[in-house]
């Protein structure tokens, strides 16, 4: 039987969520090739989580170990993956996380094949290997074919919703045997506790310039603490190119592109890269003094109005529900 | 201090995208095509450490179409010493047979002390060519760069990741890709734009293979469904929180 890769992730020796998604994914390939899926994990031994990735479909789970491997070891992590799809793996399919996004262009080329990067949905036709990404940050999707011996993909973080599929799961270590390369991470300068990316955060919050200055997002702070650890507060480009906030928070086509449960848009009129950021966010409120901003277009729920009225209440109204 | 950088022509981000009549392509028809926000970052990094260097050479490569001698022409104004451009019909979907075209070029053309790219392009959101090349290339490579100092032949890179900050080093020369943050890229001025007309760009027609990522269709994404308008000002924040609850159910 043909092997699927699900390519895991973990920091510090603990998984990390979007490690659910890519076996997900992997499952739903290997479902319509009639394959098997094998989840990797990379690092210096068994990361915490692994033993719960045959519940999302992985019937074994190989951790490979190296020295080096405790942290992100591109080059050596990239030659442990590639020697592995050599041994006959028909579809390596990783994450578009910072990560990802570094890794799979490199097991793709040791591989001596394309990546279809990014990828929001996956489908088999006539035996074939089909993948959707979003193109022009969202403004188009391609619908691509995949002809690569194996295939590479690296799926969107936050579209594959992790599904239990219950798996063997069999578990097993195996040493790499590559060195961890000439690339090597020095340190890992962690933001606020708890913070958490608007790539991955369930609801995000974005500020724009209606904010009026910086120090008014504490207003926008205070509301992703009324979420309770599951909001991240993300901002337009105008202000990240004010110099605001952080390009790290940047939601929009030369900034992150965020697909959360919920996006409140506030005080951003919806410039149309800022929508090709956000456009595929599950449900999204705009709360706007512009009753014709564009932003309006695409939000499904909008409050006209001030802002320094309706985001404190909304804080009240969020905390007094939890 | 010889310098490659990597670039690309792409649509400008305010682009309204229309499918072309082949229904996998961009209609370019109305489109305005700038550099690469990314690469500018790359540009500028080259410049600044000619500059601090005091000697050097910053060659721009770009594959594409004739059209991108123009983009070319905008990273030679920002004071680029010469370009090349591998010219195709259309940059190929699979971002490795990009990639080979590039390595073969840059084998001919180095060794380099370093080569850049932007992180992504802004058009097909790939976010690949550069490492890949650093893998034919067999060079080190360090991705989406924030922050660069190179000491020692020893290079430095901050890299966001998800709620942190990597401290990555390698050897050089290297592969960096850029991201915003590592610093500010110039406007050309006239003097750069009358200068780059002269500057030498060559042009070498590159036959590329089929590579194994087609593209079958271009399609618009679903239109969102017309939402509502609750009401107007705080007043409102009772109703947008019952529908929130009951009727998206996301709280």
């Amino acid at each position: 039987m043909t092997t699927v890769l699900a390519v895991c992730e973990q920091r510090d020796g603990s998984l990390r969520k979007v490690s659910a998604e890519v076996v997900t994914g992997a499952r739903r390939i290997a479902d319509a090739l009639g394959a098997e899926v094998e989840a990797l994990v990379l690092g210096s031994g068994p990361a915490s989580g692994s033993d719960q990735l045959g519940g999302f479909g992985a019937d074994r789970v190989v951790t490979l170990t190296g020295d080096g491997f405790g942290k992100y070891a591109p080059e050596g992590y990239a030659k442990a993956v590639a020697d592995r799809a050599k041994a006959g793996a028909t579809v390596v399919v990783c994450a578009a996380s910072a990560q990802g996004k570094d890794l799979a262009p490199r097991i793709a080329a040791k591989l001596g094949t394309g990546l279809a990067a990014d990828v929001t949905d996956v489908m088999v036709e006539g035996g074939a290997l089909m993948a959707i990404r979003p193109v022009y940050a969202g403004k188009a999707l391609l619908k691509v074919k995949l002809t690569g011996k194996p295939a590479v993909l690296s799926l969107r973080p936050n579209v594959f919703t992790p599904v239990q599929r219950p798996k063997a799961g069999t578990a097993s270590t195996a040493a790499a045997n590559v060195p961890a390369g000439r690339v090597t991470v020095k340190e890992i300068k962690a933001a606020e506790a708890g913070a958490l990316d608007v790539a991955e955060a369930p609801i995000v919050i974005s500020g724009g310039r209606g904010l009026k200055e910086p120090a008014n997002f504490k207003i926008l702070e205070d509301l992703a603490h009324a979420f309770g650890g599951r909001a991240a507060v993300g901002a337009s480009r105008a202000v990240v190119d004010a110099g605001w906030r952080p390009h790290a928070d940047q939601v929009g086509q030369t900034g992150k592109t965020v697909s959360p449960t919920l996006y409140i848009a506030i005080g951003i009129s919806g410039a149309i890269q800022h929508l090709a950021g956000m456009r595929t966010s599950k449900v999204i409120v705009a709360i706007n003094k512009d009753k014709d901003a564009p932003i309006f277009k695409v939000a499904d729920y909008g409050v006209v109005g001030d802002l320094f009225e309706i985001v404190p209440a909304l804080t009240a109204a969020v905390k007094s529900h939890a | 201090m010889k310098i490659a950088v990597c670039i690309k022509r792409v649509a400008d981000s305010e682009t309204r995208v229309k499918v072309a009549g082949d229904g996998k392509s961009l209609d370019d028809a109305g489109v305005k095509f700038i550099l690469n926000p990314y690469d500018e970052f790359a540009v500028e990094e080259a410049l600044q450490r000619k500059e601090k260097a005091g000697t050097g050479e910053v060659v721009v490569l770009a594959l594409g179409s004739a059209t991108a001698q123009e983009t070319i022409r905008t990273a030679l104004a920002m004071g680029a010493d010469r370009g090349i451009l591998l010219q195709t019909d259309a940059v190929p979907a699979d971002g490795f047979v990009t990639a080979q075209a590039i390595a073969t070029e840059l084998k001919a053309g180095g060794p380099w002390d370093l080569v850049l790219f932007g992180k992504m392009a802004i058009d097909d959101y790939n976010s690949q060519v550069g490492p890949m090349v650093a893998e034919l290339l067999d060079l080190p490579c360090v991705t989406s760069v924030s922050h660069l100092t190179i000491e020692n032949g020893v290079a430095t890179a901050d890299r966001e990741i998800e709620g942190a900050v990597e401290v990555v080093q390698c050897p050089v020369p290297a592969v960096i890709t850029t991201d915003k943050g590592i610093n500010e890229p110039r406007y050309p001025a006239l003097k750069g734009i009358m200068a780059a007309k002269k500057k030498p760009l060559e042009v070498k027609p590159v036959t590329l293979g089929g590579g194994s990522i087609e593209v079958l269709e271009m399609q618009p994404p679903p239109a969102r469904k017309e939402g509502k308008i609750v009401g107007e000002g705080a007043a409102a924040v009772p109703e947008l929180v019952k529908l929130l609850r009951e009727e998206a159910k996301v709280l």
